[in-house]
């Protein structure tokens, strides 16, 4: 039990309206799993609930991280537990440096002070695997960046604050070829025994540069099928309509 | 709206105290052309600067008040003591400082200042300057460095070539009460080609009560030269009014650069309605950065007059208004003279209640072609009870002339908040983060000990102390 990520039942309202209907997934460290599904079928949904969100209301269901269900929890608390969520928009936040940002998370996350020729020299590193000029450490969070930087930037803050549990949230949508393998690296690097990884994309795209373990389909708030990596072949070449079609009825 | 956090903002005023500290000179309270007379004889002044005074004064009983500005009801004249001194002279060597105000500006940490590479510093208590120096090695170059009531005696020309120039008496209601009851400020002269690349350092205290401080700064930067003025101030917390109404013309010459640096701190007590003038020459550069982070209300707009061709004139103001504060801060640019550009950047705060207000006036003159003019203001409001407001005047008479103007409102946003938390930043910590980076554009343009003061004074820590 202390080794997963387990939603169990899940059920979510956004201003009253029922997103998720009953989810359930079971993430453990070493894995990858992939989530995907239709627009609207409640992906981010998920992410942003797992997150804990403050617009996302649990109707029902638990939550557990390592066994512990995290309802009660702040965001923040979370954070410093070991969960990470990659957003799909990051948002800017002017006047606050990357270089500040990244150190107060990192100290948060360690629970204390962390010497500051060691972050920069993990730093540093990190920043060459995802092909990142040290300049970024003097911009503004997100302020400016493009589309591709800010997704690099997501890939090094999960670098940075070594979650347990990370979820990506279309981490893949709006890069080009090379960026999407740039980001693949760096997820690749993050793979182990340690951590387990639950990526949320509509493209199989992604899929060719990380192999998951699991893929699982997501219709109208409910998980609908489950399998290895060749569901996500026949999802390319049959698109999401059998699945969805085989739903209507019930 | 996500309200902030209880302890940001909301201020500790570590400079809320008072000493008890005898005058040597008191007068009775009220505007009153005998303080006049009182003053001219224990200071010794010139018969033009008598005269000066008590026509001021009429002038200052005539002038109506602006319709436009509000929020001054409270403000009772008659209770206001307009001159307490409590030195004899302005000591040029901190030990020869009287104990007592030497005690407090330990506690307000002015003495450890005077051991740091200033260029030269003042500390005024109430009426007078108690203490004025400044480098052997700037002195030596000509720079000059004194009391304001020194420098007329010493430097007449300069002092009655400039004095008065750039804000007569007529200009408005305080700046005509000023010029009838000034005292202390500074003088500074810096002679043609001379960079003074140290700070001039002033500090201002309040510590009488119902007592109005009428400092009076005269800034003169000769062809060629720089200077950069600081000035920081602070009060008592009584439960009764205080008025300052400073008056402060800068002359910058051809080619010449100033920056002038304000961190306003009065304790809630304070009326802070002050008139900034300077007057620019051919391709001078002036530069404003207003810091108002306290009284109970601000009425000040630092202004630049583009006389001569190819000036460049700047704002950057920060206001922060927390409970029982009003800051009606801006700025004013006039442009004369063609091929000049003008940038005003405001920033500002409002937080339990605090109410603050950009205002400014771009005047271009018919003479005053090719001008560039760009204006930005941004407010963010931190909680439903505060507010922020925006007035801006534009008149533009001039051909080719670009004026940009932009404005923005704000809350601290949910989004970003989560952004951050989801981190493992902390909540207050986060907010301390976004409304930090807001003021960032400014405070990156203060001195390093002033960027840290306001950090403190918005408690702004972002090492988890919060919360």
């Amino acid at each position: 039990m202390n080794e997963t990520l387990v939603i169990r039942n899940l059920r979510v309202s956004v201003e009253d309206k029922l997103i998720l209907k009953g989810v359930n997934l079971t993430v453990r460290k070493g894995e990858v799993h992939a989530l995907m599904g239709p627009n609207g079928s409640g992906k981010s949904t998920l992410a942003y609930t797992i997150m804990g969100h403050p617009k996302y209301t649990v109707t029902g269901g638990q939550i557990l991280l390592k066994g512990e269900d995290i309802h009660e929890l702040g965001t923040d608390e979370r954070a410093r537990k070991g969960l990470f969520l990659a957003f799909q928009y990051p948002c800017e936040v002017p006047g606050v440096r990357m270089a500040n940002f990244l150190r107060l998370a990192c100290n948060g996350r360690a629970g204390r002070e962390l010497d500051v020729i060691e972050f920069y020299d993990k730093l540093e590193k990190k920043m060459k695997v995802l092909d990142m000029d040290e300049k970024f450490m003097k911009r503004y969070l997100n302020e400016g960046f493009s589309g591709g930087e800010k997704k690099r930037n997501e890939i090094l803050q999960m670098m940075m604050l070594e979650p347990e549990f990370a979820v990506m949230d279309e981490t893949d949508s709006g890069l080009d070829i090379d960026a999407l393998k740039v980001v693949s690296q760096g997820v690749n690097q993050l793979r182990g025994p340690g951590r387990g990884i639950l990526i949320i994309t509509h493209y199989e795209r992604i899929l060719r540069y990380i192999n998951p373990d699991l893929i699982h389909i997501l219709v109208d708030g409910k998980i609908v099928k489950s399998g290895g990596p060749d569901l996500a072949a026949h999802l390319e070449e049959h698109g999401y309509d059998w699945i969805v079609k085989d739903q209507v009825p019930a | 709206m996500n309200a902030p956090p209880q302890e940001l903002l909301h201020r500790t005023y570590k400079e809320g105290f008072h000493d008890d500290i005898k005058p040597i000179h008191q007068v009775p309270k009220g505007a009153s052309h005998e303080v006049i007379d009182y003053m001219c004889d224990v200071k010794g002044e010139p018969d033009w600067m008598r005269a000066f005074r008590h026509r001021s004064l009429d002038l200052f009983h005539k002038q109506p008040l602006p319709d436009w500005l509000p929020g001054l009801r409270d403000l009772d004249y008659d209770a206001i003591t307009y001159y307490v001194s409590p030195v004899e002279k302005s000591a040029r060597k901190w030990e020869d400082v009287p104990e007592e105000i030497r005690r407090t500006y330990d506690k307000l940490g002015i003495a450890k200042e005077e051991q740091k590479l200033l260029g030269g510093l003042g500390a005024q208590i109430d009426s007078e300057m108690a203490y004025h120096n400044i480098q052997e090695t700037l002195a030596k170059k000509g720079v000059v460095f004194l009391s304001c009531d020194e420098g007329m005696k010493q430097y007449p020309e300069i002092f009655r070539e400039h004095f008065a120039k750039a804000i007569p008496p007529e200009d408005n209601k305080f700046a005509a009460l000023n010029s009838a009851f000034w005292s202390g400020g500074s003088f500074v002269y810096i002679p043609k080609g001379v960079k003074c690349d140290v700070p001039l350092s002033v500090y201002f205290r309040i510590n009488a009560e119902q007592f109005g401080q009428f400092e009076r700064t005269l800034i003169v930067v000769d062809d060629d030269a720089f200077c950069h003025y600081v000035e920081g101030c602070s009060a008592p917390i009584y439960t009764t009014h205080s008025l300052h109404a400073a008056v402060v013309e800068i002359f910058v010459k051809d080619r010449a650069r100033c920056r002038y640096t304000t961190i306003q701190n009065w304790s809630t007590d304070v009326y802070n309605l002050v008139t900034k003038r300077s007057f620019l020459y051919k391709n001078a550069v002036m530069e404003w950065v207003d810091g108002n982070l306290g009284s109970k209300r601000t009425v000040k707009y630092p202004s630049c007059y583009m006389l001569g061709e190819g000036a460049h004139g700047e704002v950057l103001s920060l206001a922060s208004a927390d409970k029982g504060m009003w800051q009606d801060a801006g700025a004013k640019m006039v442009f004369f003279a063609p091929n000049c550009t003008g940038r005003i950047n405001s920033k500002s705060l409002s937080g339990h209640g605090g109410r603050s207000s950009y205002r400014g006036l771009v005047q271009v003159r018919n003479e005053a072609k090719n001008c560039r003019i760009q204006v930005n203001c941004d407010a963010l409001i931190l909680d439903d009870k505060s507010r922020s407001d925006t007035y801006p005047t534009m008149e533009v008479d001039g051909d080719l002339v670009t004026v940009e103007h932009e404005a923005s409102v704000s809350n601290v946003s949910e989004e970003q908040l989560f952004y951050l938390m989801s981190r493992g930043i902390k909540k207050e910590d986060a907010y301390s983060m976004i409304v930090n980076g807001f003021i960032e554009p400014i405070v990156k343009e203060l001195p390093m000990e002033f960027a840290v003061e306001i950090n403190r004074l918005i408690n702004l820590q972002m090492e988890g102390s919060v919360g």
